[in-house]
């Protein structure tokens, strides 16, 4: 039994690895300014965990093998080096990579997190609510009109609560259902919860974060490469939390110009 | 180390009630919480079935499920709230009713006591209303299934202002969601009284000459992890009550305001998300290690009379899971990553996340390296035991990945953290359950478990179990997030074999399962009779008959002469030498 155990735990242990090795599973292509230090981080990572894996599945099915149901009265025998053996090594091996990994991954998170925004960035309010996200440009006025929770009317498409009549930084405002962006400028994403908790995530963009109602939060980040890309609501928000999304849209400088004229005509 | 406090001593129960119900024993408290644990579980996989049939096979109905749900599966297809249902009571009855019931109330209850050499626990009847309120709180849970309104649907997480604010937010909000957080309450104050009492009885009724490092370590985990329960469910109880209170007294303690829900400005303000999410975790991630924890002890304990020889240190064993018990109140930011807090806490929860991993890496080394020299007797608690190592690692690995907020940021709320935390909380943990069940149920009920069912139940178990979550990492890479009811997204096309693949695995494996079952209600009446010690055991449990007595020892007091660990010595009985034995232990 105990070299049946062995062989099915290395059989396991390989037949687990090998669609990571074969690279048969991976995230798409990064079209973000910051996302190859994610991904460098998370290769490291996957090399390290791997290692482990596989070393620690590879030793337990070889002491299983070598000592199950030896003849009676064998007299068992111990580790040379012993616990103290295990302490160190663990030490060593878990220490290393959990300096090393934590050091180079506070670079990856703070590239996404601990940079301003640049001052010509490109601002965009987007509103998450039950299902659907709801992007705002501020218009050539560059400003954005106050909200009024108690104005919002689904019905009449006034999904943030706008109120051009008293509010003439409103009037000009572009309220689109998907986001638009030109190509490698910089957004600077304006987070609204309009009832419960939500997320952003746009796997391409390696980008999450939550929408946290009554917490205004902001994101920025630089796509590099023009094409339509989800956006993902990855927080649980209800009944239709499966099916809402949104569109990114990254374009041209020259036909994100020509989107934001259509869509200020269509105001 | 005393004598029996007065409050510890009842007389022997006469009636049927006071005997098989309302028992002030531990022992048959322990049985009960065993009981609840297997409806629980019973019930937690039935609900991953319908799940992921519907997750691959949306269009196709289940036979019956209308009956049980006309609202929630017309013509037995789910909808996508029943989905959401379907998973917030799957995670619920899985992490608190299975996961800290199976694994610590009730191998704890009965054999904590035993191992430590007392006659019951200190409060027997603080012991038993902790059971009778754990299965209120689950009575309580059920009944949301039965309500016109439906169970609720914001997760086992109950994520406010979503389960905050009532029927606007969606169906299942309404009267579910106040059964959830009602039945959690109650939850928690029967954990509380049990944890005291396990506290109580571990520092005061020790057996003489059981001083604390004698104890075996499944004693050592179970006080552990009564520590841990203590300060995490005092913390789940109050959020428990504020939310209770948001959703039925009109305070604001998680809900902000300018909210809009299903058109309506909502009449609250103030409050925060963020605070329920701070709570809950607080209590969310210690629970991680209550549900792991006593399965590292039970493996420990299993794993050191199959290899006929103790551990390279138990001392080592028992350090590392006092630093895990320590370091898991320093984490609990680390679901939180992406939630808004300030990324700068994001940091520092880091640290403590990844170096929490030494002490486990400590451990799993010192259970490979002891494996070296060993002379494995490979009975089903000792495959279950080795499974378990191999499940740890496995589920442990990809904690790595998660415990980096810069990694985190891509595959937070991805299949990778649900396969993440089904193996290492779920799987190894309920692999430990498995392992105490083979190895201690002829001691429970008197009869042994029949060993080739086992076996064969372990196969199917251990590989299925690997089928069915390993994939669920690779979704994870590609993006897949979790908590949907149906892939509409236009690159989940490539994914689905791989998750029809998951979901055959998941029937097969489920099924497996009946083995199990049918051997323990087999076991129970017609196994082998249970000899006093079948495994060449050392601890206490093996000193006394199987089934105990009603007051474990008899009326004699046991005195303990050696640590509890004393395997591969000479003794007059064999390799071992019991640790009430007043015997030399000679050789090693």
């Amino acid at each position: 039994m105990g070299k049946f155990f062995a062989i099915i735990v290395v059989i396991i242990a390989i037949a687990s690895a090998y669609p990571i090795i074969a690279h048969k599973y991976v995230q798409p292509e990064d079209i973000s300014t910051h996302g190859h230090a994610i991904d460098e981080q998370l290769s490291d990572t996957m090399a390290e965990s791997g290692f482990a894996f596989l070393g620690a599945q590879f030793v337990l099915a070889f002491f299983v093998w070598r000592f199950t149901a030896r003849k009676d009265g064998t007299k068992v025998s111990h580790l040379p080096g012993g616990a103290k053996l295990m302490v160190v090594a663990a030490f060593i091996l878990v220490g290393t990579e959990v300096l090393a990994l934590g050091v180079f991954g506070q670079k990856a998170w703070a590239s996404v997190y601990f940079t301003a925004p640049k001052p010509d960035d490109l601002q965009v309010q987007v509103q998450a609510g039950q299902f659907a996200f709801y992007f705002r440009y501020p218009g050539p006025d560059g400003k954005f009109g106050p909200l009024h929770p108690d104005k919002i009317d689904e019905g009449n498409a006034n999904f943030f609560g706008l109120d051009p009549a008293n509010d003439v930084e409103a009037r000009d405002d572009v309220v689109a259902a998907e986001l638009a962006v030109p190509v490698n400028k910089e957004v600077h994403l304006l987070m609204h919860a309009k009832d419960v908790g939500h997320s952003f995530y746009v796997r391409e963009l390696r980008l999450q974060q939550d929408f946290v109602p009554g917490l205004d939060l902001s994101l920025h980040f630089t796509a590099t490469k023009p094409g339509k890309y989800e956006i993902l609501c990855t927080q649980l928000c209800g009944l239709g939390h499966y099916n809402m999304k949104a569109y990114l849209d990254v374009m041209t400088q020259e036909d994100f110009e020509k989107w934001m004229k259509e869509k200020i005509s269509e105001q | 180390m005393q004598e029996a406090s007065p409050a510890q001593v009842h007389a022997p129960p006469t009636s049927f009630l006071r005997k098989h119900v309302f028992s002030l024993d531990h022992k048959v408290i322990g049985l009960q919480y065993y009981g609840l644990a297997l409806a629980a579980v019973t019930l937690g996989m039935v609900l991953s079935w319908l799940m992921r049939f519907h997750l691959v096979w949306p269009t196709v109905a289940v036979p019956g499920l209308s009956l049980i749900s006309k609202v929630g599966a017309p013509g037995g297809i789910i909808t996508p709230e029943y989905y959401l249902s379907l998973l917030t009571m799957h995670g619920t009855l899985m992490v608190f009713f299975v996961l800290t019931n199976a694994p610590f109330a009730a191998f704890g209850n009965f054999f904590l006591p035993i191992q430590i050499g007392a006659e019951d626990m200190a409060f027997p009847r603080f012991n038993m209303m902790s059971f009778w309120t754990t299965l209120a709180a689950f009575l309580v849970l059920i009944t949301a299934f039965f309500i016109p309104d439906g169970p609720p649907i914001s997760g086992w997480t109950a994520y406010a202002p979503l389960s905050a604010i009532g029927s606007d937010a969606g169906p299942g909000l309404g009267w579910g969601q106040t059964l959830w957080a009602i039945s959690i309450a109650l939850f928690c104050a029967g954990s509380l009284l049990g944890a005291l009492n396990f506290i109580s009885t571990t520092l005061d009724l020790r057996a003489k000459g059981m001083t604390l490092m004698r104890m075996p370590i499944c004693t050592w985990a179970w006080f552990i992890t009564s520590c841990i329960a203590l300060l995490a469910f005092a913390v789940l109880l109050p959020a428990c009550l504020l939310l209770i209170l948001d959703r039925t007294a009109g305070t604001s303690f998680f809900i902000p305001s300018g909210l809009v829900v299903s058109d309506r400005l909502q009449p609250h303000a103030g409050g925060s998300p963020l605070l329920w999410q701070h709570l809950f975790w607080f209590f969310g991630h210690p629970e991680v290690y209550i549900a792991i924890l006593p399965s590292m002890g039970i493996v420990s304990h299993v794993l050191m009379a199959s290899m006929r020889k103790p551990l390279l240190s138990a001392k080592v064993i028992i350090y590392s899971m006092l630093s895990i018990g320590f370091l898991s109140w320093m984490v609990w930011g680390h679901h939180m990553f992406v939630s808004g807090m300030n990324p700068f806490s994001s940091l520092v929860f880091s640290f403590p996340t990844l170096t929490i991993t030494i002490p486990a890496t400590i451990m799993t080394l010192i259970w490979l390296g002891s494996l070296y020299g060993a002379n494995i007797r490979m009975t089903s608690a000792s495959l279950f035991s080795l499974g378990f190592i191999s499940m740890f690692v496995s589920g442990g690995v990809s904690g790595f990945f998660l415990a980096q907020p810069s990694i985190d940021i891509y595959l937070h709320a991805t299949y990778f953290v649900v396969g993440h935390f089904h193996m290492v909380m779920g799987v190894a943990s309920i692999f430990g359950v498995f392992a105490g069940t083979y190895f201690w149920f002829g001691k429970m009920t008197g009869r042994m478990l029949n060993e080739t069912l086992g076996k064969v139940h372990f196969w199917i178990t251990f590989i299925g179990t690997y089928c069915i979550f390993m994939p669920f990492h690779y979704l994870g890479l590609v993006g897949n997030i979790r908590r949907y009811s149906t892939f509409v997204d236009d690159f989940m096309g490539p994914l689905m074999p791989l998750h029809k693949f998951i979901t055959i695995a998941a029937l097969i494996t489920g099924a497996g399962q009946l083995i199990f079952l049918f051997n323990l209600f087999h076991s129970r009446f017609w196994g082998k009779p249970a000899p006093q010690n079948p495994w060449d055991g050392t601890s206490l449990e093996w000193s006394i008959p199987s089934p105990p007595p009603w007051n474990n020892f008899g009326d004699v007091h046991p005195v303990v002469y050696h640590d509890s660990y004393q395997y591969g010595v000479k003794g007059s009985k064999g390799d071992y030498v019991m640790q009430d034995s007043p015997e030399q232990v000679v050789g090693g």
